[in-house]
């Protein structure tokens, strides 16, 4: 016991020393932290996000920062994996960041919001889309400029339903976080519009071929498929599909509107139905954002990447209004304070979800994503 | 032997290598603008570093030969007359006490995060030790139990409210039970079927957990895992941080404690005796099929009580965690450490964990870089870094 | 179900066998010899279909009619894979030649992740559309839905590869040499048999075969990136123990059951446990044959 109470005394004699060293630090800048994917197979998804705040640190810093301080960026890889997503969040505490910019995926951001929770940090991600992050409510600190999985399976089977006219649907994801989540809500949506489920299945993602899942789909005869997960798979079971001379309309999430999907599918991607955030190319601040990223980089932006930026200009203008970096008034300033984004004018509701974003539907047309009206 | 001979033969290595890197380092097809990027400075890098390369290379490898045969006289390594000597034993664990009890509070929370991640590692290096280091037995699925352990906390915690010190013996009960459950079909295989047959295993553990969504919530995981409870006080999140700490480092003892006794003990023997040669050892009377379930059963047990430990330190667990790939990294941390021998498995665990974790500077090239690192290290240090001795007996007339 | 069904699954296993045999045969090769688990085989078939893609693509911009494309490539990629495979042996496992097992499974699982990352590094880590190199024959059109032009090549090549492998194990000095080898390294090496140079020529002929269904497979999927081996060749793997690792007729029928196991069970029961029952098809296969299905059952010396 002795040993014990000893113990006792150090963990709180370091508690206080931790606490004083990270206030001492916060004072000279506005440590902003970026996590995400940042190697690995999913880095295409974590990047822009981090060249999308370091554009909009670069400007805000250039007319004098936020609060009259500088802010600085603290970028952090999570990899997109739960175990890892914890190490990052607690790296990005103890250096002393403020607010966060991430994560990406939806299975990190839940294993890290815990962390940022106790910390009082507020978390703002341009990519997690699990509903659950915001609907739950157990996480008053998240915030997103994304609408969440469920508005988007809504979406799918509104059009589906009302402009495709479909009766029978077969679902496949693949057996990921993101890719099963959405295939079931995809399911919940589809059987409450009235269409009927033929086959609600995974597949292995990686596997050398996938000519079984495809047969089957095909003996079940559905009039629509719809896919939960990413676009590698999806663009290999297109292709199969197109092969075998099967014509069935195919229609995916976010997770495939990628540019990638129809560079690799190719001539077989045409005539795909995505579902993706509104289009806001005529948007003017996203072709300045856009252009921007061109200025800087040399090349198109990727994934999330106006989300990203929307992301940190919200946030920034938060502390800004707020006056302070005093947890609820951020909060309350998110809440309550417009601001003009990429994305349109957003604010945010009191589960942390964005209002005036959303999902359209996309077809491919001659090797291009365009909007379904 | 002459210089001349080496250069030369430099050379033909440095040709060699630039022509086998040629299509992928040099060629960069841009297949939207239909554009080929020609690198030829990556070439030249190539041929250049190769040169120097094969010279420290051939340099190397003979040094280890000459090195092999001088050694073999010498006996034992630094470290391991080091590790013998009674007198350094006692101030060497001291000074190692000291620092592992300040550790915490002199670095960051990250560090001490990320130390928690390397030390269960090391109590999941040192339960594999038993099965392959002391039994003999390739297991390629040891993610399997580590699963078992964090989903029986995880799952218990949900439905029964069952706290972290319940669970922690349950967890490893439970794995040592899917341990004998593994351990009994595959008590006639050897070698590597009996690998296949595990990292089968694995898998099946983790697709169950993956496609059950009833039972284990799927791919979408469990998260709000409790921290464990220090006598009902709700600690903050540096303290809980260091508590875990604490909690690892005494696990990781304890396991050291038994480990150590089990070496030398009836079974440790037995053990060794089956790994050197099946058939002598049955015909001396070991029970071969009760001696192996025993490792099997004893080396998940640990895995369990890691997986415990994992689930209620980052509070959040899926099936991602527990991956083929996890088993093949505790695999390495056993065999680069030294099989068999505890102080090798405790370096291999932290030199795998923390390298990866420090090596993030390295950014992209991180991979690489351990990639190479592991191969290296085989080659140079085969037995591990700090290679088992066997307890022999002299017979003195 | 109806036939025809029955049949389309029975054709998709069959295909994806093929694709497992061209890859588990290298495995099986590699194995017999030096007993050891090439875990960067995989990396082999990856590092085949990206030579293949880089140098079709570069002859097409150069305007080089198709079928010369094909030819070149497609011997491009074959040659590439064997350097790899011939260097890789020469620097990851030769020095371990008398170490303990384990340390060359580990060296092995270091190069695989070398290749990896190297491949990531120097080309790219997106994913590649690959063209389909193979043509769709006119005379096979009204068959396309059951079986695909690049299925059907698949399918042939395996059979092809698989007979030209036996006649040179059976039949040719090299093929005796790597039978006397792979009984008794030591034995052979005293008949005058230069072991290092057949271990070598064995690597050489398992990346070859590697190489093969690294571009067919590619351009039946149509795309490729650097992690594509990884999944690949643990399934190959899987198929060549479950023939029996270090039997070639016991690896394409391994192989052949496995693709079979997974389609069926896809096709009548579900593709969400697809893999599990191909694991504990597996171990009710080596609990009853535990040397594989068509392995040896080894005698054991004291």
């Amino acid at each position: 016991m002795k040993k014990v109470g000893k113990w006792l005394a150090l963990i709180t004699v370091s508690l206080f020393t931790l606490t004083a060293v990270s206030s001492a630090m916060a004072a000279d800048t506005i440590k902003v932290g970026v996590a995400g994917a940042h190697s690995g197979d999913l880095a295409s998804y974590g990047l822009p996000t981090v060249n999308a705040a370091k554009l909009v640190v670069k400007k805000i810093n250039a007319s004098g920062g936020v609060l009259g301080k500088q802010v600085e960026l603290l970028t952090e890889d999570d990899v997109c994996k739960p175990e890892v997503a914890g190490n990052t969040a607690t790296k990005l505490v103890s250096d002393g960041a403020i607010v966060v910019i991430g994560h990406i995926c939806s299975g990190a951001t839940k294993s890290a919001l815990g962390i940022y929770k106790n910390a009082n940090i507020i978390t703002i991600s341009p990519s997690a889309t699990s509903p659950d992050l915001t609907l739950s409510g157990e996480y008053p600190n998240f915030f997103r400029t994304i609408a969440h999985d469920a508005v988007q399976a809504q979406v799918q089977a509104k059009y589906a339903v009302e402009t495709l006219k479909i009766k029978t649907v077969a679902i496949l994801h693949d057996k990921g976080d993101y890719g099963k989540g959405q295939a079931e809500l995809a399911q919940k949506y589809f059987t409450e519009a009235g269409v009927k489920v033929v086959l609600f299945e995974g597949v292995t993602p990686g596997a050398v071929d996938y000519s079984a899942i495809v047969t089957k789909v095909k003996s079940k005869k559905p009039e629509l498929i719809i896919w939960g997960g990413y676009h590698p798979e999806a663009s290999k079971i297109v292709t199969l599909m197109r092969k075998k001379k099967m014509n069935t309309i195919f229609m995916g999430g976010d997770g495939i509107k990628d540019d990638t999907f129809i560079k690799v599918a190719g001539e077989f991607a045409e005539g795909v139905y995505a579902t993706g955030p509104r289009d806001i190319s005529q948007n003017p601040l996203a072709i300045q954002a856009k252009k921007e990223h061109q200025d800087a980089y040399g090349s198109d932006p990727g994934a999330f990447y106006d989300n990203a930026y929307s992301a940190t200009l919200a946030i920034l203008n938060a502390i800004q209004k707020a006056g302070s970096t005093d947890y609820a008034a951020v909060v309350k300033a998110l809440q309550t304070e417009d601001v003009e984004t990429p994305l349109g004018k957003i604010k945010f509701d009191a589960k942390g979800d964005a209002t005036g974003i959303g999902f359209s539907v996309y077809k491919i047309e001659k090797g291009a994503f365009a909007e379904q009206k | 032997m002459t210089a001349k001979h080496e250069i030369r033969k430099s050379i033909i290595a440095s040709i060699w290598f630039m022509f086998l890197t040629f299509p992928i380092m040099v060629i960069k097809v841009n297949t939207v603008t239909n554009t080929i990027e020609w690198r030829w400075y990556n070439m030249a890098l190539v041929g250049i570093g190769i040169f120097f390369l094969s010279m420290l290379w051939r340099y190397l490898l003979k040094k280890k030969e000459e090195g092999g045969k001088k050694e073999k006289k010498a006996g034992l390594s630094l470290i391991q007359r080091l590790l013998q000597e009674k007198q350094f034993a006692l101030p060497g664990m001291v000074i190692i006490a000291v620092i592992t009890i300040i550790f915490p509070h002199i670095f960051s929370m990250y560090q001490t995060n990320i130390m928690i991640s390397a030390l269960i590692f090391v109590m999941l290096g040192l339960g594999l030790n038993i099965v392959i280091g002391l039994a003999g037995l390739l297991v390629l699925g040891y993610a399997a139990f580590f699963a078992v352990g964090a989903y029986a906390y995880a799952l218990l915690n949900l439905h029964y409210g069952v706290g972290f010190w319940i669970a922690l013996p349950i967890g490893g009960i439970l794995a040592a039970l899917f341990g004998i459950l593994l351990g009994y079909p595959v008590l006639r295989l050897r070698g590597d079927y009996l690998a296949i047959v595990t990292l089968g295993f694995g898998e099946i553990i983790r697709l169950v957990l993956e496609n059950w969504n009833e039972f284990s919530f799927g791919p979408s995981g469990i998260k709000n895992i409790p921290k464990p409870g220090f006598f009902g006080i709700e600690l903050s999140m540096q303290a809980t941080t260091i508590y875990i700490f604490y909690i690892v480092v005494l696990l990781v003892v304890f396991t050291i404690f038994v480990i150590n006794r089990l070496k030398n003990s009836r079974i440790g023997r037995a053990w060794t005796a089956l790994k050197d040669d099946e058939i002598a050892s049955q015909a001396m009377g070991i029970d071969k099929a009760k001696t192996k379930l025993r490792a099997f059963a004893l080396g998940s047990t640990w895995a369990g009580m890691a997986g415990v430990v994992f689930a209620a330190k980052t509070t959040f667990i899926n099936p991602a965690s527990f991956t083929l790939w996890e088993s093949v990294i505790i695999l390495c941390t056993v065999v680069l450490g030294g099989m068999g021998s505890i102080a090798g498995v405790i370096a291999g665990a932290l030199l795998l964990i923390l390298l990866p974790e420090y090596m993030r500077d390295f950014g992209e090239f991180r991979m690489i870089t351990f990639g190479a690192v592991l191969i290296l290290m085989m080659i140079f240090r085969p037995g591990g870094m700090i290679e088992d001795v066997r307890k022999t007996y002299k017979f003195e007339k | 179900m109806d036939f025809e069904y029955f049949t389309q699954l029975f054709f998709g296993g069959l295909t994806r066998g093929s694709i497992y045999a061209l890859i588990a045969l290298g495995y099986t090769m590699v194995y017999g010899i030096i007993e050891l688990i090439n875990f960067a085989h995989g990396e082999i078939y990856m590092i085949g279909a990206f030579t293949g893609l880089i140098i079709s693509s570069v002859l097409t911009m150069m305007g080089m009619p198709t079928l010369a494309v094909i030819i070149l490539a497609g011997m491009a990629a074959i040659i590439y894979s064997c350097a790899y495979g011939y260097t890789m042996e020469k620097i990851a496992y030769k020095p371990l030649r008398n170490a303990p097992r384990l340390s060359a499974l580990i060296s092995a699982i270091g190069m695989s992740l070398f290749l990896q990352n190297y491949v990531l590094l120097a080309q790219t880590s997106d994913f590649l559309p690959f063209p389909s190199l193979v043509p769709e024959f006119k005379f096979w059109e009204p068959y396309s839905h059951i079986l695909t032009t690049p299925e059907l090549m698949i399918l042939s090549t395996t059979v092809f590869v698989m007979i030209l492998l036996t006649f040179l194990i059976k039949f040719t000095k090299i093929g005796k040499a790597m039978r006397a080898t792979s009984q008794d390294k030591i034995m052979a090496s005293l008949l005058g048999i230069n072991v290092d140079q057949v271990i070598s020529a064995t690597f050489v002929v398992g990346s070859a075969t590697a190489a093969i269904g690294g571009i067919l497979i590619a351009s039946h999927i149509g795309q490729i990136n650097f992690y594509m081996g990884f999944i690949a060749g643990i399934k190959a793997f899987v198929a060549a123990v479950l023939g029996g690792i270090g039997s070639i007729p016991g690896a394409v029928l391994g192989s052949f059951v496995l693709g079979w196991t997974e389609s069926f069970f896809t096709g009548y029961i579900s593709s969400d446990y697809e893999d599990v029952f191909a694991f504990i098809f597996l171990v009710v296969i080596l609990i009853f044959r535990p040397s594989g299905i068509l392995g040896r059952s080894q005698t054991q010396k004291v």
